[in-house]
């Protein structure tokens, strides 16, 4: 059972990752890169998406609510609360899932393939936590950021297109954000994050770390890496829903 | 000296060397020579720990390094060099970056110190000028000579090398170019 083999080696890796860094500052460095690989490096798309997310979430719970009976106002509490809850971490994370983990894959894969890691082992650097460990981090640190930048544009969004198509005044759209808010939702919704997080660097890291073969198997390892990811991000937030939300 | 004693590895069931034992003294290179696809790249892995054999055991000064966990392990690699076939350069990193790494990693030298040492070795390996170039605007054999030039960054005490006369950065015992009397060419050369 090759399925049961792969977590086996998958939590192997993940051990390996705790030892003890040969040289503080150099470890220090690799973090710092891949905050800003991670962080910067999709800061653009996340945006694109959280504000297309939240312009289509008002126009589309405009349409669905057409009773006169309900204050237009609950348009934007239930904006609020999809983007929060639903929108921003776990779209946002799916997208990471491509943009972030397919990176992580094939730069490891291809440092794999090229015996880029068989040279650092032979220095004696413990590639695992050297390669891994900061990429891990790095996902834990900047992707929850991301996620609360994706909740305040998507809201804003919301906002924009509520105004632009005359659905709602930006007063009304502002006073609804404020009913019935439980800072529960946004604890919640980084609670999915972090989970996410780890998703999104560790297995895609698994998938090129143990690469075999050429640049074709480095395709390969990356979109399964990206797919797994994807899986595991929905198994998770249906898991993370069904235990943590109160219904 | 390094001891090889009744090594055997196989892949997938498939035996690739069997029962070699060789012994490496101090001060000597020693080459390893086959047809392509017998396996001498495979024993060298086999010597340096990337590939655990699946019996026999390989000595570095007496001591079994087959039978070595992390710590101790760590402290002979340090002692290792390894030269790769396809050289294994960092492709995000440019020459100087690529040699300083080891340094950067394992000694606490200043930056003057660290670039001084990098444009020693590079000299050492015929290659001056090309520290801000990347790998991937060098050609096949400037490549090796970067790489040799990261291997001995750190004096290693043993140098492996795969295929060192591809790309002829390491000439034949019998010519004598400036690189191939300093490092004293080919295989494995305990220096
Ligand atoms: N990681 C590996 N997995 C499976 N087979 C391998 C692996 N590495 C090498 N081999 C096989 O071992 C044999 C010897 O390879 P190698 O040592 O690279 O040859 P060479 O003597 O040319 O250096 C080849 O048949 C090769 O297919
Ligand atoms: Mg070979």
């Amino acid at each position: 059972m090759t399925i049961f083999s792969d977590i086996g080696r998958y939590l192997l890796m993940i051990k390996g990752m705790f030892a003890r860094p040969e040289n503080g500052k150099m470890y220090w460095k690799e973090l710092i890169h891949q905050c800003t690989e991670i962080g910067f490096g999709s800061l653009g798309i996340v945006a694109i998406i959280s504000v297309f997310i939240g312009a289509v979430s008002t126009i589309q719970t405009a349409y669905q609510l057409v009773s006169p009976l309900i204050p237009p106002s609950t348009i934007a509490q239930i904006v609020r609360d999809t983007v929060v809850l639903e929108f921003a971490p776990t779209l946002v994370c799916i997208v990471l899932a491509g943009v972030a983990g397919s990176r992580i894959a094939s730069e490891l894969g291809n440092m794999r393939v090229s015996e880029q890691i068989d040279a650092l082992e032979i220095m004696g650097i413990k590639t695992k936590t050297y390669l891994v460990l900061p990429k891990v981090i790095a996902a834990l640190i900047m992707i929850p950021l991301l996620v609360v930048i994706a909740m305040a544009l998507g809201i804003w969004g919301g906002r924009l297109a509520g105004v632009a198509s005359g659905i709602i005044d930006g007063y009304t759209y502002d006073r609804g954000l404020k009913e019935f808010f439980d800072p529960y939702t946004i604890k919640f919704a980084l609670t999915k994050s972090y989970v996410f997080a780890f998703i999104i660097s560790s297995v895609p890291a698994f998938y090129g770390y143990f690469v075999k073969g050429g640049a074709l198997e480095i395709g390969r390892a990356s979109t399964k890496a990206v797919v797994v990811s994807c899986i595991l991000i929905l198994l998770f937030d249906y898991i993370l829903s069904a235990l943590l939300l109160p219904t | 000296m390094i001891e090889v004693k009744n090594i055997q590895k196989s892949f997938d069931g498939k035996i690739i060397i069997q029962d070699v034992s060789a012994v490496m003294k101090a001060g000597q290179c020693n080459l390893i020579i086959g047809a392509s696809g017998s396996g001498k790249t495979v024993l060298m892995k086999c010597m340096v720990g990337l590939f655990d054999p699946d019996h026999g055991s390989i000595l570095y000064g007496g001591h079994d390094f087959t039978a070595m966990e992390g710590r101790d392990k760590t402290e002979i690699r340090k002692e290792i060099g390894m030269l790769f076939q396809g050289s294994a350069l960092f492709d995000s990193q440019n020459v100087e970056q690529n040699i300083m790494f080891p340094l950067s990693m394992f000694t606490d030298w200043t930056y003057k110190k660290k670039l001084d040492r990098v444009n020693e070795v590079l000299n050492r390996v015929n290659l001056p000028d090309v520290n801000r170039k990347f790998p991937a605007e060098l050609s096949g054999g400037m490549k090796k000579r970067v790489a040799l030039a990261q291997a001995i960054v750190l004096n290693p005490k043993y140098l492996f090398a795969t295929n060192p006369i591809q790309g002829s950065i390491l000439k034949p015992p019998s010519s004598s170019t400036n690189s191939s009397k300093r490092s004293r060419s080919n295989i494995i050369s305990l220096l």
